[in-house]
């Protein structure tokens, strides 16, 4: 409720008149501005109550013993790795690590692969082009979970998927080459599905910012295509093409549904984890270790999260 | 332009070379390009479609070739399906129901008398898209008293926090869009009520706004796993998951019928937004 006293100078209604009157007036102004904020209560109840309370309550539990008392055990047991004193644990240290890897792989190849699919975009003379794919890019952005797992089972199981079949009538079966649909890099390539079109989507407004002036200007001074890409087209995209690869590993570092239903919880990495213990896949007097895990990755998730928002500010000095 | 006819009149060969120079090898350099944008294209296309092909061909091929269309009439009596449906049918018709009673009426206060207050609402409805769906659901399983954790409807309730990005997002452009002071206060000095005026004049012009809202609710509820799986729930997309079916070809056709329906609301969205838009042009 502070927010609503704080005083703003850019606010002009009626309402911030009121309240700006009100300062002065004592009980009155406050029954004034209790009235002009009652309105927004139910929102803001509902959100206290079911987003709020939740994730403090992880944030608390993550700290706290199977007793109630306050801990950091929980942290020690989804950092320990796993070593000759450790020899139980580590498995939590393990899914971070995979977590993250499947997390920057997807950010880094889609994020590469979706800029060259939005420079060509950008560059191409066909507007019914450029709208197919803005439409296609914002429809695959949105695949993922079971249907997404269920449809990659049918196109590259062992043996009886599509491509498979394909690939082993010319000699290249991938399952006889160490791919596994439901190990690390299947489950990367499935991600990569709806990463690149989010790419694509996120990217393309940079390339539109792109002013021809500039390139203009460089061609002017006799740069050619490569200086102008070295010395200007890329160290201006550079801060939205990093922004944008932090918020893919976001989308990559929190999927849960695609794994789970692709791997059947196999893989592991911290969302399969977290998913396994809340369905009583618990080793005795760890209960609380989820809420350790869960707080880790919504701390992870805000970091990336206030990475991707300061490389945007950075990247609005020139472009959009 | 004149300047320029002029300037070229002094005939500085420099000049009259440089461009045709300049020209060459850019068109060899523009060329090589779009051989490999067509490659990368062409690659790229196929990771997309290939796929999507492998699915549909998968659930509705014959054992002995060629295709049919059998296999959609099998759905409806494929053990678990019918109830997977009416639960997630009831989840989605409430969290509508109850996402629009919050939201409708506390936006267009905030836009009216609390503008202010418009980015709190940003950086709150930002919240259910940072925090990963795995993880809020620990903390909601926790904090739930036991009476609604052993509901069902515990799910239409969090689902309402899920849909709230989406649904701010489209009532607050559908407002940017309107003239909201001016039709309210018409509509007040004609002597209506508050509700009176948000149901029959905001709301009708808010309609293409409501219908993206409410079509992204939707799907967004028939395609929620992450917390109806942890919570034991089968709705349609943990039944695609779990149900065991003499038939697996039917989970791939019915997982393959939910793309196609994403597909089909997201682009029904875009060209909602986009008649609303020309609408609003046009009444200018």
């Amino acid at each position: 409720m502070t927010v609503l006293t704080t005083p703003d100078s850019a606010a002009s209604s009626d309402a911030a008149s009121q309240e700006t009157k009100g300062t002065k007036g004592g009980a009155g102004a406050l029954v004034r501005k209790i009235r002009t904020g009652a309105p927004v209560v139910p929102f803001l109840v509902y959100v206290i109550l079911v987003l709020g309370v939740p994730t403090v309550v992880i944030a608390l539990y993550a700290f706290k013993s199977n007793s109630g008392q306050f801990t950091l055990q929980n942290i020690h047991t989804i950092l320990a790795a796993h070593t000759k004193q450790n020899p139980t644990g580590g498995q939590y240290r393990a899914g971070f690590e995979n977590s993250l890897k499947l997390a920057v792989v997807t950010a880094v190849v889609p994020g590469i692969l979706g800029t060259i699919i939005a420079y060509a975009i950008s560059t191409s003379e066909h507007p019914a082009f450029k709208r197919i794919v803005a439409a296609t890019s914002g429809v695959l952005a949105q695949f993922g979970g079971v249907n997404l797992a269920f449809m990659f089972i049918a196109t590259l199981a062992a043996t009886n998927g599509l491509v498979t079949k394909w690939l082993g009538a010319i000699g290249l079966d991938p399952w006889n080459h160490g791919f596994s649909l439901y190990k690390f890099w299947g489950v990367a390539l499935v991600y990569m599905y709806f990463q690149i079109p989010l790419m694509v989507l996120i990217i393309t407004p940079a390339f539109a910012g792109l002013r021809p002036a500039w390139r203009e200007a460089a061609e002017g001074l006799g740069a050619s295509r490569w200086r102008f890409w070295r010395h200007v087209g890329i160290p201006v995209l550079t801060p939205a093409i990093l922004g944008s690869m932090f918020l893919l590993f976001g989308s990559g570092f929190s999927a849960y549904a695609t794994a789970e239903a692709l791997t059947g919880g196999t893989i592991s990495i911290t969302p399969i984890q977290i998913g396994a213990i809340l369905q009583g896949n618990v080793i005795a007097g760890e209960q609380n270790v989820a809420y350790a895990l869960a707080f880790a990755m919504i701390v992870i998730l805000l970091v990336s999260v206030v990475v991707y928002v300061l490389l945007r500010r950075r990247t609005s000095r020139w472009l959009l | 332009m004149a300047s320029l006819e002029l300037g070229q009149d002094i005939a500085d060969p420099l000049r009259i070379d440089a461009p045709y120079e300049a020209d060459a090898p850019l068109n060899k350099h523009r060329r090589r390009f779009r051989w490999g944008r067509g490659a990368i294209l062409i690659i790229t296309a196929a990771y997309f479609v290939v796929p999507f092909y492998a699915g549909m061909e998968y659930s509705l091929q014959r054992p002995t070739g060629g295709f049919s269309l059998t296999p959609l009439s099998q759905i409806g009596s494929a053990p678990g399906f019918v109830s997977a449906l009416w639960l997630s049918t009831q989840l989605a018709v409430i969290t509508m129901l109850v996402v629009m009673a919050l939201m409708v009426p506390t936006v267009i206060y905030v836009h009216l008398r609390l503008p202010r207050f418009r980015r709190v609402m940003e950086v709150i409805t930002i919240f259910p898209i940072i925090i990963p769906p795995i993880a809020y659901s620990v903390g909601v399983l926790e904090a739930a008293p036991q009476w609604l954790r052993n509901s069902q409807y515990l799910l239409a309730i969090v689902y309402v926090i899920l849909a709230m990005p989406y649904v701010y997002r489209s009532l607050d452009s559908g407002l940017g869009a309107l003239d909201v002071k001016t039709l309210v206060e018409a509509s007040r000095s004609l002597g209506s009520s508050w509700l009176m005026t948000i149901w029959r004049v905001l709301v009708p012009n808010l309609r293409a706004a409501l219908m993206s809202a409410s079509v992204l609710t939707l799907a967004l509820v028939f395609g929620e796993f992450t917390i109806a799986n942890v919570d034991n729930w089968q709705t349609i997309p943990v039944w695609i998951y779990l149900a065991p079916t003499d038939n697996p070809r039917i989970n791939t056709l019915v997982a393959m019928i939910a793309l196609l329906a994403t597909a089909v609301v997201l682009i029904l969205i875009v060209s909602l937004d986009r008649s609303q838009s020309r609408n609003s042009r046009r009444s200018r």
